[in-house]
């Protein structure tokens, strides 16, 4: 990590109250992001994407507190809708899973993308035009003149997401959330897509939050991991050390991933311990 | 066990016409389990649909398929729908909503007029590793893992010696993928069962498969033994591709990768 953060999340906590009772999605999760790749991994129903989702205020009908959540010194919790309107976009701003279901459909990608400059920046539309198809070529999309008039059903689900991408990056903003950008996509697809990313990130010094429930894309695609369950931050470490994890609940499920090495052994099951839900997460 | 020679899948007609599958062939041994790998829109799905004789009436299917010596014409014998069984990807879509698991375990002994139904029904539980309690509840009473248990107790049911099973792990967690794929290897070793599986995951083909052919846009790019793909030595650059792009993010890969088309 380098300078000082540029986001601060301690003791997070996000709570809905449903008809059974209270559900706590996000247990008292801490973390700093500085200008690098931090990647959250987790299986469905860890957490991963609501704690994404509070740091943008994305969670309707939800409790959200925590003793600190800030970016760059603004507290985002306390953030008037006025201000989290600025910071959506401008300053963190977030990608989805599916472009299918992401983009608007009867907006031209063009017009989409031209959208996200123009709320944050006041200028002409004609600077707005030549911004955005200078964004399509950055995200490596051939024929950006074509593209720009295309409606999303027209592009194929891997330009799709590049469109998502260079919609979010217009505003430059300092964070990208990702929350599982690429998969719905096919390997080679995703990979491209991810390397387009990557490249902006560094290139711009940004940070990024990159939510999966993918480990070894994570473990090769990040700097560094927190490993969710049940709310609860349960294993933080460098990617590239994720093999030598040490928490059972991040064992377990590296164990039990097929390899493609492998022979056709049982594969070990995760057995799951309700002690992880009680002690804290070991931090390395 | 399973013969396929030259089979061509073509939808629609005219300028519409699309050429989903164009001449692939295969075989399977008997208790083998034989994997179709490819990204999506390459066909592996659409080939598996051809031989199940899912698709003779909404597409042109050729070609010649034999399935323990018996050639499948247009129309399957009955015989055929109670040897040859499926397993659909998505738990959530392939059963009933509002039929009970009873029920949907009951309809295939039914169709194929079976005896002692509730006792078969019991026992397919059992040997998915669900127990009684399962019987009478509905499809959203239960989690995915649990769903996708069902539906290969329904397809055990006809004491079937075929399992057709298309992507059958991949909307599932990790750690239930594991549950599900060693009950699939323990089900082949039980039963002496034989396999197709179509998947875009290629550890999870590693993991099961004793051969394998990788498809791209309709056709087999590569047919290989297992140990082929563990050694990571296939030969042909598509597949070679495909595996540098399954073992993780790799940014100098990355600027290599070709457009095959």
């Amino acid at each position: 990590m380098t300078g000082s953060p540029l986001l601060r999340v301690e003791d997070l906590h996000v709570s809905y109250n449903t008809p059974t009772g209270l559900v706590r999605a996000v247990n008292g999760v801490s973390f700093e992001l500085g200008r690098e790749k931090l990647g959250i991994v987790g299986e469905s129903g860890s957490g991963k994407s609501q704690t994404g989702r509070a740091i943008l205020g994305l969670t309707a009908g939800a409790q959200v507190r925590a003793r600190r959540l800030e970016f760059e010194g603004i507290d985002l919790l306390n953030a008037s809708e006025r201000t989290m309107r600025q910071i959506r976009g401008k300053c963190i701003s977030m990608i989805m899973q599916d472009p299918k279901y992401s983009l608007n459909p009867v907006m031209t990608v063009g017009s989409q993308i031209e959208e996200a400059f123009l709320v944050h920046s006041k200028t002409s539309k004609r600077e707005a035009r030549a911004r955005t198809l200078e964004m399509l070529r950055a995200v490596k999309i051939r024929e950006p003149e074509r593209v720009y008039k295309a409606y999303p059903h027209e592009v194929s689900g891997g330009m799709g997401q590049r469109i998502m991408i260079a919609m979010m990056m217009i505003p430059k903003p300092a964070i990208i959330i990702a929350d599982e950008p690429t998969s719905a996509l096919d390997v080679t697809v995703q990979l491209q897509v991810l390397a387009v990313l990557d490249d902006m990130i560094k290139e711009r010094g940004m940070g990024l939050i990159f939510i999966s429930h993918d480990l070894n894309l994570i473990a090769s695609f990040c700097d560094r991991i927190l490993v969710m369950y049940g709310g609860r931050v349960v294993e933080e470490c460098i990617a590239s050390e994720l093999a030598q994890a040490t928490h059972p609940y991040t064992r377990g499920l590296l164990n039990c991933l097929p390899s493609l090495d492998g022979g056709q052994d049982e594969l070990p099951v995760l057995q799951r311990d309700p002690a992880w839900l009680t002690t804290p997460g070991g931090t390395r | 066990m399973i013969d396929v020679r030259g089979l061509d899948v073509v939808f629609g007609h005219g300028k519409q016409a699309f050429h989903a599958v164009r001449d692939v062939s295969f075989s399977v041994e008997r208790g083998h389990s034989f994997g179709l790998v490819g990204e999506s829109g390459s066909g592996k799905t659409t080939v598996l649909r051809a031989l199940a004789g899912l698709l003779d009436r909404v597409a042109r299917v050729s070609g010649e398929m034999t399935v323990a010596q018996e050639t499948l014409l247009r129309d399957r014998s009955r015989e055929f729908r109670r040897r040859v069984q499926m397993v659909f990807q998505d738990p959530f879509g392939s059963l009933h909503p509002r039929h009970t698991v009873d029920t949907i375990l009951g309809e295939p002994a039914r169709v194929h007029r079976l005896d002692r139904i509730s006792e078969r029904i019991v026992t397919a539980l059992e040997e998915v590793g669900l127990d009684a309690s399962f019987r009478f509840r509905y499809p959203h009473q239960i989690s995915g893992g649990q769903r996708q248990r069902v539906s290969i107790a329904r397809a055990l049911i006809t004491d079937p010696e075929i399992i057709l099973l298309d992507e059958p792990t991949s909307a599932l967690d990790v750690s239930v993928q594991a549950e599900v794929l060693n009950l699939l290897m323990r089900l082949k070793r039980d039963h002496g069962l034989t396999y197709i599986l179509v998947s875009h995951n290629l550890a999870v083909i590693a993991h099961m498969c004793e051969t394998l052919s990788v498809m791209q846009n309709g056709a087999v790019v590569e047919t290989m033994g297992v140990q082929q793909l563990r050694d990571h030595t296939p030969e042909m650059p598509y597949t070679r591709q495909l595996l540098t792009a399954s073992l993780g993010y790799d940014r100098a890969a990355i600027d290599a990768f070709e457009e095959f088309t």
